[in-house]
């Protein structure tokens, strides 16, 4: 950043005409480091009044519980190294004395006669298709909404106006609440989160696939435009094959922090593998805890490589940059 | 318009074969796309049975909830299980105790009341019921008409007569009895639900009125039945012979007519005693009486000033509680930020250690990056989860749950900024002889702390969203109490109340987080 503006170094142009160079950057250095001196004082004020009032809100007080910080170690020793395998197969435990600790059998979700589901798997098939199904309806709203929302092919003002709004809200209002006044009409179960997960990702795709398609090259719609296509015409020929790479790139992007967030939310009452996660941990069944993390950690591992992988296919090297 | 030949369309085709023939997916994406969907949504729909669910959800009850984001009911019940009216209301009613409404109007008169007791309750005194009620005293006419009915309604089905032949029979057995006796109380009541839709309250008969319609229902407090007279207009509801009455009234409210008592639910927009709670001397004052009794008024407390009083009403109003809910917001920024900022004091050293082309030792590089990806694929809520238990539930368990995860992800990003960074300007630096750590200072940091910056400030943000969340599960802050909340089923508008809170803080912190981006990032970035 060069400033040219010679006016501002009139107070270092000495008596003989000499512009002193030297006392200007020495002062501009002294005063950018007073910044950052300030600057961190008071993030190091902040931070120490943010811990203090954590520590004095909190059920337990820091000190007092930090010999128990690493207890879920402990809660996450099983009986012996095939207790976990057993847990996450349904496979009956030696342990077994008919409580819920090491009652795996009972979980089994049976197809057929003999071929069964393990209760995890199938917990954590109903989660990742609460995330995928979830997706796919904020992925519909979001592609229709990106387009009227978007500069170059909406001239209405108001209409723009109006989307863009409706997009912020459905991304601003906290996922929580939406699954928690879904529970209240539905009862316990997936839909509830579902719904959560999806009215938030219609706001968060719609934003980032307007973006997308105001930065699309307008050639091809003018030229749509030129031989009669109307407006669906111009949108599907000229703008949807340019972004549609970029359209599916966010929607995996998505699809990862959806397949965390349906957890998250299973765990306060939505069904599916948070909510087993969260009653094995407060029962303390290390086996099932540890089977459960264990296939969570996989899933979401496979999840984000399998996307991570395919973006790259289809955008290249972009489709590295972080995003939420 | 020219019409092409057909060698001409033939030249054409041969000229662009990518264009004309290509190969089957590629033809037919769009439309194996939309068929994979729509199995999948099959599929999904019979996972989840998802029309079972919405058919079976409780729609009607949908509307009562989101109207009680905005507004509030207050529930008046009308008894007239003796023959006297007596209007009472639930405990913790917005209106506070003994609350006189101008839209509930009695009148008095002499009602026939039937007694259970001893024989002797006959020298009772006349003038017992309706204690506090204010009322419009009665008038001779409507007295007249009050009794008139009443009687007609007596003798048309006899209970009373039948009732006290039957006392005196009991009464010779030795057991308690049921006379009846006429004495001064409230004859009516009548309570406006809105300008045009009103329930009108006697002992014996209810006239409910919606906009000009009116259904005239009979109670049968002997057989304790209701009965309607006519049939009844698409906006009440019997579900069965005698059974109890419910009368829609849109968003006013809704009246539930049982043979013994009339409950009536009336709405109204708004948030009821928002600042101060009914048991507050401020309660029920407009805002210059507050001002005047919170300056100059005469203490209320004598120890302590009325301004103080006044706030310490408003932070322990006991419906809305916002003192609580002001420390447990508080408690989600501190999370996120608190969180955030350890995250990135602890990624960005280790991310130097885990760039190979800083620290050319490709054990630890590996063992770093796998650390992280763990710490970030081990979900925020397990971590929550397990904090939650070390510390119990309160802000050190977020901040802990938003600290793993957040270096996991910082440590990762940091990491692969540093392994894109310009080379040429190290070299430099290391040319000229500076020592390692110089290096790192002058020819690495001032390339990637701009991206560091901007990173952290972004999910700094985005930890002050997901930090509502995990605080469901235990983790402190806002969460915990937002979802308590929404468990009652009653609180809504709590929930609406913390929601535009949340909205507020989230909002605030976008535009910081966007301002201090634009300061301490944009201007190196732009070069």
């Amino acid at each position: 950043m060069a400033v040219t503006d010679a006016s501002a170094h009139g107070a270092y142009v000495s008596g003989d005409g000499r512009y002193d160079v030297e006392r200007h950057w020495r002062d501009l250095n002294a005063t950018r480091r007073l910044y950052t001196i300030g600057g961190l004082v008071a993030l190091a004020i902040a931070l120490v009044a943010s811990l203090w009032f954590a520590n004095e809100t909190n059920a337990g007080k820091f000190f007092d519980r930090l010999p128990h910080f690493f207890d879920f170690v402990g809660d996450l020793i099983p009986r012996d190294g095939w207790e976990v395998w057993r847990a996450l197969f349904d496979l009956p435990s030696p342990y077994d004395t008919g409580s819920l600790q090491y009652n795996y059998p009972v979980g089994r979700v049976y197809i057929t006669e003999n071929l069964y589901v393990p209760e995890y798997f199938y917990k954590m098939l109903e989660t990742l298709n609460i995330a995928v199904f979830a997706t796919l309806i904020g992925f519909t709203f979001g592609f229709i909404f990106s387009f009227i929302a978007a500069k170059n092919l909406t001239g209405s003002r108001w209409l723009r106006f109006v989307v863009r709004r409706l997009m912020e809200i459905l991304r601003a209002f906290p996922e929580i609440v939406i699954a928690g006044f879904f529970l209240a009409i539905f009862s316990l179960g997936p839909i509830p989160a579902m719904i959560a997960v999806a009215i938030h990702t219609i706001g968060a795709l719609g934003k980032m696939f307007f973006e997308v398609v105001e930065n699309a090259d307008m050639k091809p719609d003018e030229g749509l435009r030129a031989v009669g296509g109307n407006w669906f015409e111009r949108v599907w020929f000229g703008i949807v094959p340019q972004v549609m790479p970029n359209f599916i790139s966010y929607f995996l992007l998505r699809l990862e922090i959806n397949v965390r967030a349906s957890t998250i939310l299973g765990a306060v009452g939505a069904g599916g593998i948070g909510e087993a996660l969260r009653l094995s941990i407060s029962r303390g069944h290390e086996a099932k805890t540890l089977a459960i993390i264990l296939l969570l950690f996989v899933t979401i591992i496979c999840v984000d490589q399998l996307s991570a992988w395919l973006r790259k296919k289809l955008v290249g090297k972009q489709a590295f940059e972080f995003g939420r | 318009m020219t019409t092409l030949t057909a060698d001409q369309i033939e030249d054409i085709e041969r000229r662009h074969p990518d264009a004309f023939r290509q190969p089957f997916f590629k033809r037919f994406a769009y439309p194996i796309a939309v068929v994979v969907l729509a199995l999948y949504t099959v599929y999904a729909w019979w996972f989840f049975s998802i029309g079972s669910v919405i058919s079976n959800g409780n729609w009607n009850i949908a509307g009562a909830y989101l109207a009680d984001w905005v507004s509030y009911e207050v529930r008046p019940d009308v008894e007239y299980k003796t023959g006297d009216i007596e209007i009472t209301y639930p405990r913790f009613s917005p209106l506070g105790e003994n609350p006189d409404p101008s839209w509930i109007t009695t009148e008095r008169g002499l009602v026939t009341v039937s007694v259970e007791g001893t024989d002797t309750s006959d020298s009772k005194p006349a003038s017992t019921g309706g204690a506090g009620v204010g009322g419009s005293f009665m008038s001779p006419s409507s007295d007249a008409t009050n009794t008139g009915g009443s009687g007609l309604m007596n003798s048309f089905m006899s209970p009373s007569s039948d009732a006290s032949s039957m006392g005196s029979s009991a009464d010779a057995g030795g057991g308690t009895s049921v006379v009846t006796e006429t004495r001064e109380g409230i004859a009516e009541a009548t309570v406006e639900i809105s300008s045009t839709a009103k329930v009108q309250i006697t002992a014996d008969e209810i006239r409910l009125t919606r906009s000009g319609e009116t259904v005239v229902l009979t109670i049968d407090r002997k057989n304790e039945k209701v009965f309607p007279v006519g049939d009844l207009p698409s906006w009440a509801l019997q579900k069965g012979e005698g059974e109890k009455v419910i009368a829609y009234f849109g968003f006013a409210g809704r009246a539930e007519v049982r043979w013994y008592e009339v409950k009536v639910n009336r709405r109204f927009l708004g948030w009821e005693n928002f600042w101060f709670d009914t048991r507050s001397p401020y309660w029920g004052k407009t805002f210059p009486e507050v001002m005047a009794l919170a300056f100059s008024g005469e203490r209320i407390d004598p120890d302590r000033s009325n301004l103080a009083v006044m706030w310490d009403n408003i932070v322990n109003n006991a419906e809305w509680q916002h003192g609580d809910v002001w420390i447990k917001l508080l408690q989600t920024i501190v999370m996120a930020f608190v969180g955030t900022l350890f995250a990135v004091t602890i990624a960005f050293p280790l991310s130097f250690m885990a760039a190979r082309n800083i620290t050319p030792n490709r054990f630890v590089n590996q063992i770093l990056k796998r650390f992280f990806d763990f710490l970030r694929s081990v979900d925020m809520l397990i971590w929550a989860l397990f904090f939650t238990r070390a510390f119990g539930p309160g802000p050190l368990a977020g901040i802990s749950a938003i600290f793993f995860t957040d270096t996991g992800t910082f440590g990762k990003l940091y990491s692969e900024a540093l392994e894109n960074i310009d080379d040429k300007q190290r070299e430099g630096v290391r040319s000229v002889g500076a020592s390692p750590a110089a290096v790192q200072r002058f020819g690495v940091v001032p390339q990637v702390l701009p991206v560091f910056i901007s990173q952290a400030l972004y999910f700094w943000e985005s930890n002050t969203r997901s930090a509502t969340i995990i605080g469901a599960v235990g983790a402190g802050g806002i969460g915990l109490k937002l979802w308590e909340a929404m468990r009652t089923n009653s609180d809504w508008e709590n929930v609406a109340y913390m929601v535009i809170l949340i909205l507020i803080v989230v909002f605030v912190f976008d535009n910081i987080s966007n301002a201090l981006r634009s300061r301490l990032v944009e201007p190196a970035s732009k070069e």
